[in-house]
């Protein structure tokens, strides 16, 4: 029987919303969101601009309408770079163990004890402040914890009894990896992959604020935010809207994060 | 008034209308042993909790009542619930490795029970547990108090948890399974012990059990259930001698009898053979150390011919599971050689892809040994992977037969093994290392994890295999029953060496070293009786 799950329902409601924001906008937007007017600069909302416009008089709507599709995909390439490569290190660390695995969790251990923002301000350093530099920089900073789960995964699988079969049916180590152990560390690897959705937003934004993300004028969350600050006392608005827009995406995240987990936890399956 | 009283007892799970106790009546008198026997799912584990109250929540109690001295728990107030639970009636579960905290030592957790229920001084409380730890068996009491419950091995939880429990000197123990998790000789050292315990203390007992043979050998009264009605009530001898229900008549014939000896030619080659196999355990390279090895197995020899199967039984630390994994290939070995058919097998010579596609090994656990994300289909056709020029069609009738040859129809193909109960899937794993036809078996404990009658009809599955294909076999096991049912020979195991190996008639009927005796005194010799029954007798452990 399965229950009805609000945290779903609402988690997936706010998450498709920022879906559609991102696909929309590729052909859609109610106003051009890079075309400066000042003659409509620091405009309250109203009918024309829904949520005002900003002080070089552009859209905010629009603005944050194109800002969703980048950290939309900002965030699916980092969190697609560091599952790839934590899943990477953490099969070969977790299954291989032995010097191999203490090596690599020597290093691996080594980056998460340094917080993950300082790591990725300092690889942004190295790559330039750009949107490929923000992905390479947090899907790097995020690996380790990729592969610690992973290997994590892996170690209690490897002494289940259906990898030693694999093992004693003449399979090679390669093939009962691929085979045997990856698919059955999904399960974690989805609910870790969600959350670090939002984390990679989150620090997208923060990187944006401090001026190392995206370059204006294009427009992200983050340097929406930062732009507004000057501007807090005569428009608010230029700050409310996308901080509301950051803060309900990572509620969605959160709520749907929690929702796969229930889902996909085997020690939630088959209870009473 | 009897001690406990259980009166028309029906239980379901909340929300439907599932009865999975139903209109259970049953009766405890002081200082008596009754026992519950049954199968799992047969509702005997949620009798036992009803006692106390305990079942889970999503249980629930449609009508009857549990009598305690007359009051019924149901009805009590938690406060008064608790007062009797532990003070009145203990309770010993199956898992010693659980049941214990793992963060308190064995003294704090044995001192609570008396801080909570009982008014004495500090020093008489720990003269008490002392006297009690001493009197389970343990050694060194002093040292016990202040250690941790994962320095001692499970029997000796067991004890130290029935110590604890014992203290109290409760009206009543509920012993859910209490020697299940240990292997036979330990078994029956536990057992014993409970009864030698809990008759000085005229403390009754509820066991629960799926052990028939043992049951009788301690119980005054046995109860057996199935799918959660009582089938036969009687005294302990009665039941075994002169079963009514067909039930229980099926219990008993799911008892491991012994066949005919089997010729085996011992003059042709060995399939297998093991020379001087040592095996190291631990010695593993730190970063900056050596960690301290142990010697698992110390030059063992053994050979197993065509269409034999060599039984490999010893308790618990023995080595006969690392025995198995050596020859399967997942342990490496420290020293020694490796024989297929005379020639010597390395990772990498010639012979070895020919010595592995002829090796296969079922397992002991058919829940994890079966990739759960798989279909049968895929999972037993799997091992016909490095068979070449086998298109699909043909790969999915093979899979077919062979599920059909182990009695299990096409109509499993597309499903996952989460579908289907122990039985079916120990069908599937064995299923799985037939389809190569492979010359040589490795079964570590293929039907330890069964229900008695499921383990029956397998062993019986494994037999008319074995027959048809000509395989040779190793079969690790600690039970002996089984092992008698169906070795040719039988290697006994004890600290990483052979102490003993012989015809299983020689071995079961003239047992030479002594640890092979102590084995043989925790099983019972069965004969059957003009009731449909059996008569059952046990071997002495000395002489």
């Amino acid at each position: 029987m399965r229950r009805f799950a609000p945290n779903a329902l609402i988690g997936g409601l706010l998450i498709g919303l920022l879906f559609l924001m991102a696909i929309v906008q590729t052909f859609w937007m109610p106003h051009d969101p890079m075309k400066l007017n000042f003659a409509s600069r620091l405009q309250p909302p109203s009918a024309e601009f829904l949520l005002g416009t900003d002080e070089f008089g552009r859209d905010i709507v629009s603005r944050l309408m194109m800002g969703a599709a980048t950290s939309v995909s900002i965030s699916l390439m980092t969190v697609g770079l560091a599952v790839v490569l934590g899943t990477t290190i953490g099969l070969i660390s977790g299954y291989n163990r032995g010097l191999i695995d203490r090596v690599i969790m020597i290093f691996n251990d080594a980056l998460l004890a340094f917080p993950g923002m300082l790591l990725a301000l300092g690889l942004l350093s190295v790559f330039g402040a750009n949107q490929y530099g923000i992905i390479v920089a947090l899907g790097l900073a995020y690996t380790p914890s990729v592969a610690r789960v992973v290997r994590g995964a892996v170690m209690s699988l490897r002494e289940r009894e259906f990898i030693r079969a694999s093992r004693t049916m003449n399979n090679s180590e390669l093939y009962t990896m691929l085979r045997h152990v990856l698919p059955n560390c999904l399960a974690p690897l989805i609910v870790l992959g969600t959350s670090m959705f939002g984390w990679t937003l989150l620090s997208e934004s923060a990187l944006s604020f401090l001026g190392l993300g995206v370059p204006p004028p294009a427009p992200t969350w983050g340097n929406m935010l930062a732009a507004g600050r000057p501007f807090i006392e005569q428009a608010a608005w230029l700050a409310i809207f996308p901080g509301l827009c950051i803060s309900l995406t990572l509620l969605g995240i959160n709520l749907l994060g929690d929702a796969l987990r229930d889902r996909l936890d085997p020690q939630m399956r088959g209870a009473v | 008034m009897s001690l406990l009283e259980i009166r028309n007892l029906t239980l379901e799970i909340a929300r439907t209308d599932l009865a999975i106790v139903k209109n259970v009546s049953l009766s405890v008198e002081p200082g008596e042993i009754v026992a519950i026997v049954g199968e799992s799912g047969s509702g005997k584990t949620q009798v036992a909790r009803a006692v106390m109250a305990l079942n889970h929540r999503a249980i629930r109690r449609r009508a009857g009542q549990s009598l305690f001295r007359g009051q019924d728990i149901f009805a009590l107030p938690d406060r008064e619930k608790r007062a009797i639970r532990g003070s009145q009636i203990g309770m010993v579960f199956q898992e010693p490795m659980t049941s214990l905290n793992p963060s308190l030592t064995i003294g704090r957790q044995l001192l609570e029970g008396l801080e909570l229920h009982r008014k004495l001084t500090q020093q008489e409380r720990l003269a008490k547990v002392a006297e009690m730890l001493r009197r389970v068996g343990i050694q060194d009491v002093d040292h016990a108090m202040r250690a941790y419950p994962h320095e001692f091995s499970g029997g000796m939880r067991q004890r130290i948890m029935l110590a604890s429990v014992m203290l109290l000197e409760p009206a009543l123990l509920i012993a859910d399974e209490p020697t299940t998790a240990l292997d036979a000789v330990i078994q029956r050292d536990v057992m014993e012990l409970m009864v030698e315990l809990t008759r000085s203390a005229n403390t009754a007992v509820l066991l629960i059990s799926h052990d028939l043979p043992m049951v009788a050998r301690y119980a005054d009264r046995i109860l057996v259930m199935r799918s959660g009605e009582i089938v036969e009530e009687g005294a302990a001898s009665d039941i075994l001698a002169r079963p009514q229900h067909e039930y229980t008549r099926k219990l008993l014939a799911a008892l491991s009898w012994r066949g005919p000896a089997r010729a085996v030619d011992m003059q042709q080659t060995p399939v297998i053979a093991v020379e001087g196999l040592v095996v190291d355990y631990g010695g593993q390279q730190r970063l900056f150390s050596r960690s301290q090895s142990k010697r698992a197995l110390k030059g063992i020899d053994i050979s197993v011919q065509p269409n034999e199967i060599v039984a490999v039984v010893g308790g618990s630390g023995s080595g006969k599971t690392t025995l198995g994994n050596v020859i399967a290939g997942l342990v490496p070995a420290t020293s020694g050689r490796l024989l297929y058919d005379g020639k010597p097998v390395l990772p990498g010579a010639s012979g070895y892809a020919d010595w592995r596609a002829n090796s296969q090994m079922v397992f002991q656990d058919p829940y994890s040994s079966l990739d759960p994300r798989m279909k049968i289909e895929a999972l037993v056709g799997e091992a016909l992977r490095h068979e070449k020029r086998i298109n699909r069609q043909q790969k999915r009738e093979r899979v077919a037969a062979m599920l059909t040859e182990v009695g299990l129809g096409e109509q499993f193909l597309d499903r996952f093994p989460h579908e289907l109960s122990g039985g079916q899937r120990q069908r599937v794993a064995i299923a799985r290392a037939l389809i190569c036809n492979p010359r040589f078996l490795i079964a570590d404990e293929p039907v330890s994890a069964l229900d008695v009658t499921v383990r029956a009809q397998v062993l019986d599955l494994f037999a008319a295999l074995q027959k048809r294909y000509g395989f040779s076999c190793l079969f690790i096991s600690h039970d002996l029953g089984v092992v008698e049912q169906v070795a040719d020979r039988v290697i006994v195991m004890q600290h990483g060496e052979i102490v003993e190996q012989g015809s299983r008639d020689d071995v079961f009927d003239r047992p030479q070293h002594a640890y092979t005796r102590k084995l043989l005194s925790a099983i019972p010799a069965l004969a059957p009786t003009a009731g449909g029954g059996i008569e059952m007798r046990w071997r002495q452990a000395a002489g």
